[in-house]
């Protein structure tokens, strides 16, 4: 497995306009992530996290400085590039699922395919093996409300991972889980890192989720404070 | 396109009763719109199926007035004029006096040379000019009734054109059709009707002229005009258009009233199909965030909200101009007399179904535009 980096933020800094009041968000941070690292990203609220991880997701942009991802500039795509790169490049995995209620978990896991050349027959099939690595084969037709909140979040990573991404991206994966769902989305995430050689960045508060990643980084008022192995 | 079909289908009924009461809004929007159109087709779809050749003339006082027979002979004398028929308002009607027909009596040959655009059979042609008692009736007439080429129908009359009873026998000989025209008529012998009524005998109702060149109509209108005037039954003759158009126009300006009642109409669908879109789409925001999370662009989330608005407006469209030109084709029997024409005809439906597309771009446009604004992080926080 390759260590250069896939990802490298250089000098970026985040302002917002809150009426009258800058707020700065992040200030010159620079990071590299090495392809296949399991990174935690750590730190109070407001310190900045989750706006990195949007920045390295293409989601938000930086207002100084850049981010490179898989050698890519993000800065110097459009908006319907950047689209385009995140659905090629980047799986999202969110605190609260953020599945849509209306499709079932099958219906959830095929959306990021929509936006390939793959006809419905390989939709289905990647869909069913994305289904099957998380354990959810059985639960394909139901509705996010006819799932717990552990399975809503396995087939938020099944859809996270259906597009055979560079990079996942988990912001408070297990925010909203008890303590045994909790662990096994870690331990899936984990698997994921380990067997499948996903590069996964993960925000959270809990000291013991971050145990589970190769690294972890501290964050506070926008700047990297420590970083513990 | 269709790989989101399920997509937009799921999100449309996510509220089942809002979208069940915009559909049905939509549906009475467009049920209604057809219904008008059938109206309006009623009144005025015989001005655009009028001949710009054919020239109209009548007493001028009114048309319940007749003419003397001996015009015809006259008006057939002008110069610009190639054939004239002789025409006298019969009615009557079959087995149910509450329905009276449109029975007109004609001289078969000049009726035929007038109306060209009639079809009917060679064979069924000369069997109706051979029989003083045989009549052509129009298609949508035949088949309301059963009538067959060679029924013999006994034909009843209020007016007591007759002294021995009101029954009139004729023979069907013909079934004709107008492409775009009234054929719920009835035309039978003038020379059937003349010689046997009480009154009026060797009179005509209204003529009506075939032209050489359409461009001469007015010279030959004045020109009829002119030949009697300051007699007993003076005339007015104008084109066939205008005359379809000032029958209609009696009854006031139904074109008008029939446009404003339809542009409410659709004033008030765009209101409510567009809070419905609004609402959706205000409902949806972090779903929006998601989809654009996982790559669909600013371009592509527009489409959507635009397409669903598609959805909606087009099923519940399809779903009231059907119902509509069901309704109308099941009404026809019944207004057939009063309004011939009264069906939803092709290019109605046509534009009913352009209108469900303007109403549903129309509609989404504004919750589109707001989707497309919407910044990733943004909607994620739910706008």
């Amino acid at each position: 497995m390759s260590n250069a980096p896939l990802v490298r933020v250089i000098g970026a800094s985040k302002d917002y306009r809150r009426g009258s009041e800058t707020v700065h968000v992040l200030d010159h941070l620079s990071l590299e992530v090495p392809a296949g690292d399991f990174l935690a990203l750590m730190g109070p609220s407001g310190s900045g996290k989750t706006t990195l991880l949007n920045m390295i997701g293409g989601l938000d942009r930086p207002s100084q400085g850049s981010v490179e991802v898989a050698g890519q500039r993000l800065e110097q795509l459009s908006d319907g590039k950047l689209a385009r790169w995140r659905a090629d490049n980047v799986g999202f995995v969110f605190q609260m699922y953020n599945l849509l209620p209306v499709l079932s978990a099958a219906g959830n896991v095929e959306l990021p395919l929509l936006l390939t050349r793959l006809g419905s027959a390989d939709r289905a099939k990647r869909t069913a093996a994305a289904l099957a690595l998380v354990g959810l084969s059985d639960r394909a037709k139901h509705k996010p409300r006819e799932l717990s909140g552990g399975q809503e979040q396995r087939v938020g990573i099944a859809r996270a991972i259906v597009g055979d991404p560079r990079i996942l991206l988990c912001d408070e994966p297990t925010g909203d889980l008890d303590r045994k769902a909790g662990d096994e989305i870690l331990d899936l995430l984990t698997a994921l890192n380990q067997k499948h050689g996903k590069t996964i960045v993960m925000v959270t508060h809990d000291p013991r989720a971050a145990a589970h990643a190769k690294h972890i980084l501290y964050l506070d008022k926008g700047s990297l404070t420590s970083e513990a192995a | 396109m269709f790989r989101f079909l399920p997509l937009l289908w799921a999100n449309l009924w996510r509220r089942r009763l809002r979208t069940v009461f915009t559909l049905l809004s939509i549906l009475v929007a467009f049920l209604l719109f057809g219904l008008l159109e059938a109206l309006r087709f009623a009144f005025f779809g015989g001005v655009e199926a009028a001949s710009d050749d054919r020239l109209m003339t009548q007493h001028r006082m009114t048309i319940v007035r007749d003419l003397p027979g001996g015009y015809l002979g006259k008006v057939r004398a002008v110069p610009g004029v190639k054939f004239v028929s002789p025409q006298v308002w019969f009615g009557g009607w079959y087995q149910d006096e509450h329905k009276p027909l449109q029975v007109i009596a004609v001289e078969p040959e000049a009726f035929i040379d007038v109306y060209p655009e009639i079809r009917i059979t060679e064979v069924e042609k000369r069997a109706w000019f051979i029989d003083r008692a045989g009549v052509i009736v129009g298609k949508d007439i035949a088949a309301q009734y059963g009538w067959h080429v060679g029924d013999h129908i006994p034909l009843q009359q209020n007016i007591p054109y007759k002294a021995n009873g009101n029954t009139w026998d004729v023979n069907i000989r013909g079934i004709f059709d107008r492409p775009n025209g009234n054929n719920n008529g009835v035309f039978m012998q003038y020379k059937y009707l003349d010689e046997s009524r009480q009154f009026g005998r060797g009179r005509v109702g209204w003529m009506v002229s075939r032209l050489e060149n359409p461009a001469d109509l007015p010279r030959i209108a004045r020109q009829i005009d002119t030949m009697f005037e300051n007699s007993p039954d003076e005339t007015k003759s104008g084109s066939e258009k205008t005359w379809v158009g000032d029958f209609a126009k009696q009854v006031g300006n139904i074109g008008l009233i029939l446009s404003a009642v339809a542009f409410a109409v659709f004033f008030t669908m765009l209101l409510v199909t567009g809070n419905t879109m609004a609402q959706a789409v205000r409902e949806r925001t972090s779903e929006i965030g998601v989809l654009k999370t996982l790559g669909f662009s600013h371009a592509a989330v527009t489409w959507l909200v635009l397409i669903e608005s598609l959805l909606l407006t087009l099923t519940g469209g399809a779903a009231g101009l059907g119902l509509a030109w069901l309704l109308t084709r099941g009404m026809q029997p019944f207004v057939a007399t009063l309004l011939p024409l009264f069906k939803l005809p092709g290019h109605a439906l046509l534009l009913g179904l352009v209108l469900t597309v303007l109403l549903g771009l129309a509609a989404g446009a504004l919750p589109a535009a707001r989707a497309m604004r919407l910044g990733v992080v943004q909607a994620l926080r739910g706008g």
